[in-house]
């Protein structure tokens, strides 16, 4: 699991966009596309290189109910398992 | 209904200054004169965007041959997708590399270690221009894969290989053993490596992904495995490929198969070909399969293997993947890793 005071951003060369065509957020990258669920993609977008792991849950819990930092860090982990965010910190 | 696909590998050209004699393009290249122009590549692209593409990799031959690659680009970068520009970086400027904004991410191939070696495998003195193109890649900002195409001849220097993409600064490196399509099919026993090079060769892989910080992905040589490699995720399910004359292919090398009813985006509107025509429909899902595939809890991990290597060493493109040690044919895969090495022959050129 990723450290609650670790700060994620995008890789170089990884893209956030919006697919009308399957009408979700994805991620785009060298080697493929990931399409996302609602909270990932709220994730991703704060994934900007200056908000901590727990300054996103705390962010996401003004939008959504029940966010838990632990379900947040734990969901940073898989992205940068598929190296799609960088973790500093 | 199939699902959408995600990706398209439009293959500009099978113009390309190298002769690499492990090329997996087809012996019969489509000549200039054959290839679709600026206008039908850009409807090719606005088709597959509406269809769900959303990665193109401009591809070849050699994607630079084409004098409106700059228009293609920007084309396709313009409609939202992620753009990989696959290379070989002969003729890749800092001129030329400005004038493609748009590209996303650059693929570059390597043939080997180190200059006359790698020169020897590709047929030209391009090993200087990869090292200079690599430097333009990286000067402009781009991510950059290096990929080199493992067999006989350079497997023995894959950690001098690591080494040379770490000082080309690479974020990725694939190290992807030979496929056997088209020419490397043809160069096959000049290519095929010894189970040792292997071993060792996989030993020298794993050390550099534990220490590496370049992603390191590693393609594994099939016909030395005991199961088959999962060939596109499954027939029509992920990707297409559009050849230089147009014609639409569910993986690059799907024109051997005989009698696959391969269709053109000259003739046809793409999303029609990828969702109804007989070549995407043939193998997609599981119903074509015969045992042992039929019955097997592995068919949704590897989907049977590979079509056009069933094809090609069975004649039936329906069978199980020949490498797989389940498929009655597997026979065929050991006598020819028994065959004795030969000489590659290089590649043709096509103007
Ligand atoms: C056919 S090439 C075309 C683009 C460009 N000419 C180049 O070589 O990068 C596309 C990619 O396929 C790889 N490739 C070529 N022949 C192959 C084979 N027999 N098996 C696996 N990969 C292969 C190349 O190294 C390259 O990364
Ligand atoms: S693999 Fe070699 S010969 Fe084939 S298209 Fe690429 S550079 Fe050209
Ligand atoms: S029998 Fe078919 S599904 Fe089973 S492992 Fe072999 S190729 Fe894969």
């Amino acid at each position: 699991m990723t450290a609650l005071s670790a700060v994620p951003r995008l890789r170089r060369g990884v893209k956030a966009a919006y697919d009308e065509t399957r009408d979700s957020h994805v991620v785009l990258f060298p080697e493929g596309v990931l399409v996302l669920n609602e909270t990932a993609a709220a994730v991703i977008g704060l994934c900007d290189g200056r908000t901590s792991v727990e300054g996103i849950a705390r962010r996401l819990a003004e939008d959504f109910d029940g966010v838990e930092v632990d379900d947040v860090a734990e969901l940073v982990a898989r992205l940068v398992a598929r190296r799609v965010v960088d973790v500093d910190g | 209904m199939a699902d959408a696909p995600f990706g398209l590998l439009a293959e500009l050209t099978h113009r390309c200054p190298l002769k690499c004699g492990y090329c997996s393009n087809p012996l019969e290249l489509i000549g200039r004169a054959d290839e679709l122009d600026t206008a039908q590549w850009r409807a090719v692209f606005d088709q597959a965007r509406a269809l769900g593409v959303l990665q193109v990799h401009l591809s070849g031959g050699e994607p630079l041959a084409r004098k409106d690659l700059p228009e293609l680009v920007r084309h396709a970068s313009g409609l939202g997708c992620y753009v990989n520009l696959v290379t070989s970086g002969l003729g890749l400027t800092p001129e030329r590399l400005a004038d493609l904004r748009g590209v996303d991410h650059v693929q570059l191939s390597v043939q080997d270690a180190e200059s006359a070696s790698a020169n020897r495998i590709a047929g030209v003195r391009a090993f200087d221009h990869k090292i200079k193109a690599a430097e333009v890649i990286r000067d402009a900002g781009l991510p950059l894969t290096v990929n080199v195409v493992l067999h006989r001849l350079n497997l023995d220097h894959v950690g001098e290989i690591v080494a040379l993409a770490e000082r080309m600064g690479a974020d990725r490196l694939e190290l992807a053993n030979t496929q056997y399509y088209g020419w490397a099919l043809r160069n096959r026993a000049a290519l095929l490596p010894t189970r040792e090079q292997l071993a060792r060769a996989g030993e020298v892989v794993a050390a550099a992904q534990a220490r590496s910080a370049m992603e390191i992905v590693y393609v594994i040589a099939d016909y030395h495995e005991a199961h088959p490699k999962p060939c596109m995720h499954g027939w029509g399910a992920r990707q297409l490929t559009v050849a230089p004359n147009g014609d639409v292919l569910p993986c690059p090398a799907a024109g051997v198969i005989e009698g696959l009813g391969v269709e053109n985006v000259k003739d046809r509107a793409l999303a029609d070909i990828w969702h109804s025509s007989p070549a995407f429909n043939a193998f997609r899902g599981f119903d074509w399969m015969q045992e042992p595939c039929r019955t097997c809890a592995r068919r949704e991990l590897d989907f049977g293997g590979c079509r056009c290597q069933a094809f090609q060493l069975t004649g039936d493109a329906a069978a199980t993947d020949p490498v797989c040690s389940l498929s009655p044919h597997r026979g065929v895969v050991d006598l020819i890793l028994a065959g004795g090495p030969a000489s590659v022959e290089h590649r043709a050129v096509v103007r």
